[in-house]
């Protein structure tokens, strides 16, 4: 029996006497392990984008809005029936054991002044709790408490975005700023969350006790109202329980029978998102079944340069066989090849990869993201299909007759 | 026990519906240490004979005793076997692998026979010093002269232990005077190496160096002779 280095050795020689043609072989190869990289890397990036944005607006999220008017049988849109309170909110905490934590939002834009610099933003006026709701920690200063809410401090959190406007580099802590002309004291900054799934600024805001909101900023149809509630679950097995716990308990509160339409709908916000990542990780299975098919082709491509391969050597393969290769020696001989051939190719498809993911990501600005995993079932892949088509040819060469072999011109 | 004992061999090859006989009912004993030439015109048999002595092929008919082994009745791996590890072969065309050094190619047994490296290594050197060419190791096939080749083949045929060298017309492509030294080192591995030498040809003065000459005609031996030793050639390694 033959050992693996003589043959390895063997091999390299006989591809080295063919520069040209191993290299155009190996090309196949380079571009099917680079395509598949090159994909796998835009379609994890995509996922992992959506996935930062999940995480940016908080997890297991639900979303309860109000109903919907009707004036004269026109039915107008979802929210703009003011039927949700502080008081659903305050229950839905107390009486839904799925619930973690609920952050009611009265919302509004309003134009806001430092100095003599102006911005206009979003205020939301909402309670403590909402910072876990969404997940949405302070990069300075202290956040405003129940104590607030209760009295209806003149108190906000600023988002990045509004800093940067109105305060540029300077800390804005401990300032006072002009929301519609009412001053209010600055107590923190909420760290830097980015865009939201829908490209929305998400720190272009400023939070302030929903009480404030109510009673100095926005006005209220009825005492406590508030535009909408956000969720969030115990976990992403709550999710369900949640839902169906928060809607009954509203159906009950808002003296709604059975048979009536509900006043307002219950939305779950993280399921959405995960099935656009879900259509994500679909799309970069897909692309990467695609890019496959480059790396089969270029293994066919392998095979067919190793059937040259075989017929012109025949003679070769005689005399090892006169002098006593055994048919599993050939076979080795003929395998190893395609699998240099392969492995050589995989490497340089690698490096073919990382550069055009990287082209991608500099030229196209997607984002692109490399596992290491994807390199490693790449080169893998790579290795299986030189072996798969390398043993025919193998295969065929070992069945020679080494008379014939001899003889061949 | 001779070294070699075919009895009552036959060879049919079928081309389509017409049955060639290559070998009929052909019997023949080699003791070890003959130097025998087997000769013929074209057709009669004696490439089929080479081919079964060098364990190429197998017989249709009849026992191949080889060294006491029934190799007749052996598969295609047990076949390759015997031939690395007991036969040498000579050919007319050399069939050295090009572009391997001569070092490289006298190798090439043994790396079928699982020799460590560095023994492979020193048993070649060893091999091509025995057969002159001591200094030429790193050659390329391709950039030596047909007698060179054809000494780097019987270094080949003889690094193994083989022993039986089986040759092919090993002087047909060489000019007289490389064909004469070619026989000559034959003659010495014979000699003073106690190698079996069989070669087959069709030229009556290189079958002139063999103690014993068998003939073929239409697949049957038709004579059995023992020749006069040559006269005293200058010994020693060329």
């Amino acid at each position: 029996m033959i050992d693996v280095s003589s043959t390895v050795k063997i091999s390299l020689r006989s591809l080295m006497a063919n520069k040209m043609r191993s290299f155009l072989t190996m090309l196949g190869i380079i571009f099917g392990v680079g395509a598949v990289i090159a994909m796998l890397a835009v379609g994890s990036g995509a996922r992992q984008r959506i996935s930062e944005q999940i995480s940016s607006m908080g997890s297991n999220l639900l979303i309860i809005l109000p109903g919907s008017t009707t004036a004269g049988g026109v039915r107008m849109g979802a929210g703009t029936q003011p039927t949700l309170s502080m008081a659903d909110a305050e229950a839905i905490q107390k009486e839904c054991p799925s619930v973690d934590c609920v952050g009611p939002v009265l919302s509004g834009i309003a134009q806001v002044a430092y100095g003599n610099l102006n911005w206009s933003t979003g205020i939301t006026g909402t309670t403590p709790d909402m910072l876990r709701v969404r997940d949405w920690p302070l990069s300075a200063g202290r956040p405003f408490t129940n104590e607030d809410v209760r009295s209806a401090s003149k108190v906000c959190l600023l988002g990045e975005t509004v800093v940067e406007n109105l305060f540029g580099e300077d800390n804005p802590v401990g300032k006072i700023i002009r929301i519609k002309n009412v001053p209010f004291t600055i107590l923190g900054v909420l760290a830097e969350k980015g865009q939201s799934p829908m490209g929305q600024d998400q720190d272009d805001v400023i939070y302030i006790p929903v009480t404030t909101a109510q009673k100095k900023l926005f006005g209220t149809a009825f005492p406590g109202m508030v535009r909408v509630i956000l969720v969030k679950a115990k976990g992403p097995d709550y999710m369900d329980s949640a839902e169906q716990d928060m809607t009954s308990l509203l159906m009950q509160r808002h003296h709604i029978g059975p048979r009536q339409e509900a006043d307002f709908t219950v939305r779950n916000i993280t399921e959405a998102m995960q099935a656009q990542e879900q259509s994500a990780r679909i799309m970069t299975l897909l692309l990467g079944a695609i890019a496959s098919v480059s790396l089969i082709v270029g293994g066919i491509g392998i095979m067919n340069i190793m059937l040259v391969s075989v017929t012109e050597r025949t003679r070769e393969i005689g005399i090892r066989m006169a002098i006593g290769a055994m048919a599993r020696d050939i076979r080795l001989q003929f395998i190893i090849e395609a699998l240099i051939l392969s492995l050589i190719g995989g490497i340089f498809g690698i490096v073919m990869g990382l550069s055009g993911s990287s082209l991608v990501s500099a030229l196209a600005g997607w984002p692109v993201l490399v596992s290491p995993l994807s390199i490693v079932l790449a080169f893998s892949f790579s290795g299986l299909v030189g072996i798969f088509f390398g043993f025919y040819p193998a295969y065929k060469a070992s069945l020679l007759d080494p008379i014939e072999a001899l003889r061949y011109e | 026990m001779p070294l070699i004992e075919i009895k009552e061999i036959t060879k049919i090859y079928s081309l389509g519906d017409i049955e060639v006989k290559a070998l009929d009912s052909v019997s023949l004993s080699i003791e070890k240490g003959e130097f025998i030439s087997i000769m013929g015109p074209s057709g009669s048999g004696k490439s089929t004979m080479m081919n079964i002595l060098g364990c190429l092929d197998r017989p249709t008919s009849g026992h191949y005793i080889f060294d006491g082994e029934d190799v007749g009745s052996l598969n295609r791996d047990e076949l390759a076997g015997i031939r690395n590890r007991k036969i040498g072969f000579v050919f007319q065309g050399f069939n050295l692998l090009r572009r391997t050094s001569a070092l490289e190619n006298v190798q090439l047994p043994m790396l079928y026979s699982g020799v460590p490296a560095r023994e492979r290594k020193e048993r070649a050197m060893e091999a091509l010093k025995r057969v002159g060419l001591a200094g030429r190791e790193n050659h390329y096939a391709n950039q030596l002269s047909g007698g060179q080749q054809q000494r780097v083949a019987a270094a080949r045929a003889i690094v193994n232990g083989a022993p039986v060298i089986l040759a092919d017309e090993p002087t047909g492509n060489l000019d007289t005077k490389t064909s004469s030294e070619i026989m000559e080192l034959f003659v010495n591995l014979n000699e003073h190496s106690a190698i079996t030498v069989i070669l087959v040809t069709h030229e009556p003065d290189v079958a002139a160096y063999s103690k014993r000459a068998i003939r073929f005609l239409d697949g049957h031996l038709v004579s059995d002779t023992a020749q006069p030793t040559p006269a005293p050639l200058p010994g020693g390694d060329k």
